[in-house]
Order: C-alpha cells, then sequence, then structure tokens
C-alpha cells in the first residue's frame, strides 16, 4: 500500500475519531511523523468533536439562531456555548442540564442513546449531585465578591457554601 | 508501599504486571485495560477550573484515596513536580496519559506496585481511574475498577446525574465513564494485509482502533488498542462483552492469517523472524521505529516456535524499556536521538545475547 501523501510505501496505519466517525489513514514514516506532530496538540480530539457539533447544530439552525445560542452561557461555571463549541469541552456538571436542549443530538450522535442504563453510586443511588453542583457557582461568586472588596457579599456566601457542604 | 517502590529509578528496572505474558491468549493479546472517568460534583471541570481549585481537587482526591482501604497498596507521585524525563518515563510505561504528563497545574498519580492499578488526579477529568492486566481478562480488571470505584465513592460525591449517569469533562464519556480496551499483538494481519478488513468491521460495530499508546498514537510493532466509543445508554458488563465478544473473533483471524504465512513459506517467514532477530542482536544503533518493527517479528517468531532461546515476557518488556524515556533512566543521563540509537542497540544486544535470555525480572 501506497502512502496517501506522497509515493513511498505506507508503514504506519492510524485511526483517527473524527465526529465519532473513524477515518484511516495509510502513510510513510516521513509523513506520519509529520502527521502525528501536529495532531500531538491536545486539542485535535476537541476540534474533532465541535465539528460534529457544529454539524449537527448546522442542520435546521439559522446563523442568526446559531449566535444566539453561542451567547448562552451557564450560570454556574460561566462558560458560554460558543468556548464548548470551540474546546469541545465543558466546564462543570451543571452544563448537562443548562445545554440539555444542545448537547441531546450530539449525545445521541455519539452514543446512540440519551439515557444512562450503567451503574449508580450506591451512597446517593437515586439521588442527584445537582446541589453540590452549585457550590461551584458559590466559590465563583465568592471570589468574584473578594475581587470587588464586597466582604459582606464574600461572608455571605461562605455560610452558604458551609450550609451545602455539611448536608451533604 | 514503600517510598524505595515508587522511585522511579527504581522502577525502570523493573516491569509491570501487565507485561508479564500470563493471562488467556496472551501471545496475542498484551494486555485487558479498563477506565473511568469521574469528577467531584462540587468543582468545575479541568478546564474551567483555577489553579486553587485544582489544587483543592488534587488534594480532596488524595486524601480520600490514601485514607481509604486502597492506601496500603498505592503510592503518590506528585506528577507536577517531576521533570520532563520522568513523565514521559510514566507515560511510557502506560501509567500516566501523554495529556496528563504534558498539562500544567497540580495533578498526580496513585499507583500500585505491580503497575495494574493508576489513578489520575486532573486529567481531562478529575480523576481517571485505570486498571490494567496481561492477557485477555477483562473481567477480573472490571473486578478491580468497581471495587476501587465503590471504595471511593463512600468518600467522594461524583458528578452524577440520574439520567445522564457520571458527567465528564467531554460529552463522549459520560455515562459510564468507561473505557474497555484490549491491546492487541497482530503481526501477521499487517503483513497479509487483512488488517484493514478488520479495522473496517470494528467500525462498523462502534469500536475504535489505536495503536500502542492511545489516541493519534501509530500501531508501533503492530501493537492494536481496540475499545468502545460509546460510553452512555448501555451497562458496564454490556460494554465490556461487546469488546470480549469481538477479541476471540479478531485472534482466530490473526491465528489463521500465521497458518497462511506457515503453509505458504515457512522458510519465507524464518527467514523474516531470524533477520529480525539478528539484527537487534547486532545492530551498533537503531532506532525506535525499526526496533519495535522488527521485535513484532521476533515476538510472533517466538509464538511459533521458529525462536526458541527467548520468551515473551523479556519481548513485551523489550518493547517498553527502549522507549526514549526508558533507556534515559536506565542509563541515568539525558541523551539526544543518535546516543539513544546507540544506547538502544546496546540495551538489546545485552538482553538479547544473554544466556539466560529469559528472565525479565533480572536486569
Amino acid at each position: 500500500m501506497k502512502c496517501q501523501k506522497c509515493e513511498r510505501p505506507a508503514t504506519f496505519h492510524i485511526t483517527e475519531l473524527t465526529g465519532g466517525k473513524p477515518e484511516e489513514l495509510h502513510l510513510c514514516e516521513e509523513c506520519a511523523r509529520e502527521y502525528l506532530t501536529q495532531s500531538d496538540s491536545p486539542d485535535t480530539g476537541a476540534a474533532n468533536l465541535a465539528g460534529a457539533l457544529a454539524q449537527q447544530l448546522a442542520v435546521g439552525q439559522t446563523a442568526q439562531e446559531l449566535a444566539r445560542l453561542d451567547q448562552q452561557a451557564c450560570p454556574v461555571c460561566g462558560i458560554t456555548f460558543f468556548e464548548f463549541r470551540n474546546k469541545g469541552r465543558l466546564g462543570c456538571p451543571h452544563d448537562y442540564v443548562c445545554f440539555q436542549k444542545e448537547l441531546e443530538p450530539l449525545l445521541a450522535n455519539i452514543h446512540g442513546e440519551t439515557t444512562h442504563v450503567g451503574k449508580r453510586p450506591k451512597q446517593n443511588a437515586a439521588a442527584d449531585t445537582d446541589q453540590l453542583t452549585q457550590l461551584v457557582r458559590l466559590r465563583r461568586e465568592m471570589k468574584e465578591a473578594i475581587a470587588a472588596e464586597d466582604y459582606e457579599q464574600a461572608s455571605k456566601l461562605r455560610d452558604e457554601i458551609k450550609q451545602i457542604k455539611d448536608a451533604g | 508501599m514503600s517510598d524505595k517502590k515508587l522511585e522511579l529509578d527504581y522502577l525502570a528496572h523493573t516491569s509491570g504486571e501487565w507485561l508479564r505474558g500470563a493471562g488467556p491468549q496472551a501471545d496475542i493479546v498484551m494486555s485487558s485495560r479498563i477506565r473511568l472517568a469521574r469528577n467531584l460534583a462540587d468543582f468545575p471541570f479541568i478546564s474551567r477550573a483555577s489553579e486553587p481549585d485544582r489544587t483543592e481537587i488534587e488534594k480532596t482526591l488524595h486524601d480520600a484515596i490514601l485514607q481509604s482501604e486502597l492506601a496500603g497498596r498505592l503510592g503518590y507521585l506528585d506528577v507536577s513536580r517531576l521533570e520532563g524525563l520522568d513523565r514521559q518515563f510514566l507515560v511510557e510505561r502506560q501509567l500516566i496519559s501523554r495529556e496528563h504528563a504534558d498539562s500544567q497545574g497540580a495533578r498526580g498519580v496513585a499507583l500500585d506496585e505491580e503497575e495494574r492499578v493508576s489513578l489520575m488526579i486532573n486529567e481531562e477529568d478529575h480523576l481517571r481511574i485505570q486498571c490494567m492486566h496481561s492477557g485477555l481478562d477483562l473481567e477480573r480488571a472490571w473486578d478491580e475498577i468497581n471495587h476501587i470505584d465503590d471504595v471511593l465513592a463512600e468518600r467522594i460525591a461524583f458528578a452524577f446525574n440520574p439520567r445522564l449517569g457520571f458527567l465528564t469533562a467531554c460529552p463522549t464519556n459520560v455515562g459510564t465513564g468507561m473505557r474497555v480496551s484490549v491491546m492487541l499483538h497482530l503481526p501477521a494481519l499487517v503483513i497479509t494485509r487483512q488488517i484493514e478488513k478488520v479495522f473496517r468491521s470494528l467500525q462498523k460495530i462502534n469500536l475504535a482502533v489505536r495503536g500502542l499508546y492511545g489516541e493519534g498514537s501509530q500501531a508501533m510493532g503492530d501493537f492494536y488498542q481496540i475499545s468502545n466509543q460509546i460510553t452512555l445508554g448501555r451497562s458496564e458488563p454490556d460494554l465490556i462483552k461487546q469488546v470480549g465478544d469481538v477479541v476471540p473473533v479478531i485472534i482466530d483471524y490473526e491465528r489463521k492469517a500465521r497458518d497462511v504465512l506457515i503453509k505458504e513459506g515457512q522458510q519465507n517467514l524464518h527467514d523474516r523472524v531470524s533477520r529480525a532477530y539478528g539484527i537487534l542482536r547486532n545492530a551498533q544503533t537503531i532506532s525506535s521505529e525499526e526496533t519495535m518493527h522488527l521485535l513484532s517479528s521476533v515476538r510472533m517468531g517466538v509464538n511459533l516456535g521458529l525462536i526458541q532461546d527467548i520468551e515473551i515476557p523479556m519481548i513485551n518488556q523489550l518493547f517498553i524499556h527502549t522507549q526514549p524515556a526508558h533507556l534515559q533512566k536506565l542509563r541515568g543521563v539525558e541523551l539526544d536521538t543518535a546516543d539513544r540509537n546507540i544506547e538502544r542497540a546496546r540495551y538489546l544486544r545485552r538482553h538479547l545475547n544473554r544466556e539466560d535470555g529469559n528472565d525479565a525480572s533480572k536486569n
């Protein structure tokens, strides 16, 4: 078999996951090295995922709708949908709740299913950890309050954090 | 675990349980591995975590692990304080991922002495638990990792949603957070050019194929890692079964391809294997790629009885110990590419020309 990029024999066979669909590459040593150094950047997988997502969204979404969607931000961690689309990584557990509508088609595309049927943690078998996720927001707000020298607000938030922690 | 055992310089002279060449189908299956992705419910995922967040996540997980019943068998390494060479060493050893080695900030790894268990803290997710066994033994790996997960869940509230399961930084891992991987040595399928066919059929049933060092890595030494892509909507035993059911089929193909090679020209095959062995035993300078390529032939030769004075555990070990960081750790100095190639040849000569070439445990 010949290398896909030049005439030399292909000695490296690489399988890439692009948007959940594997893609095969057959390269000679030199082209493989060049390719792999490029793709070594940690963003590659994310970029692929983001690509898949963009495709998903492109169906039935106008540019305007997409722009509006991109500006949505998670109230807990502050990540915007645009940032997620770019990085392919979510910001906190709450993103699965607040971007649920947008993530659903993506999950269906990747997994073919949208509901978990596997293991559940024994301790809180049915319980959601959503309450604990609020700590992410409270800590962020406390940091912002301290930065703004609003110490009254900061101490209020600190108490609130303690309350949730003690309850958990 | 004693401190001495976690000294990386000491580890450089040993090899993990998964290289033992034991367990079912170990001639073709190098190792079985399962990993679980978990995140703390009360912290942002890594991409949004501040430095103090990361420090606190690390401390929380570190303390939970070392206060649990797991503590007795685990030692801890602060990866952020390791030098680049040591981090690379752990990657070659498959104890941490390349991403974990190359990232920034507070992070660590808890390891057991046999290198079967590794708990990476602050990788792509807050916690990545990994269990690895020699040969095809996914059930044991699952029992072990499931237990570790239970033990930690008693102390830590993992981000979990009843509908979506375990929540992960990347939606590709949500649900079970589980990746089941089996590393296969498939030289005959490569030689007979049937490997593409195998790939295509695996892709049709949603299984991924990668090289020895995971995502984006080339299939060095004819090693292929087969793993599930789907993590949501199926139970853990189902996901394990899917991979576990397909592996024997591939093993069978590989065995048939070996039979064909022998039937169509035992002389040719014997020649190919012997030449590979000859080069490895005599080369004065050799690249990593060539080494992997030749070791692959020798490994198959040993399994087919064409080479009889060396055993599989030694060859398995050579695949890992001739990687760049291992050579430098073993030598105790940093080496550039040219010097590494000389050192690699020296290392191979030393280990392949010994009368007692079978004992991989001693160096």
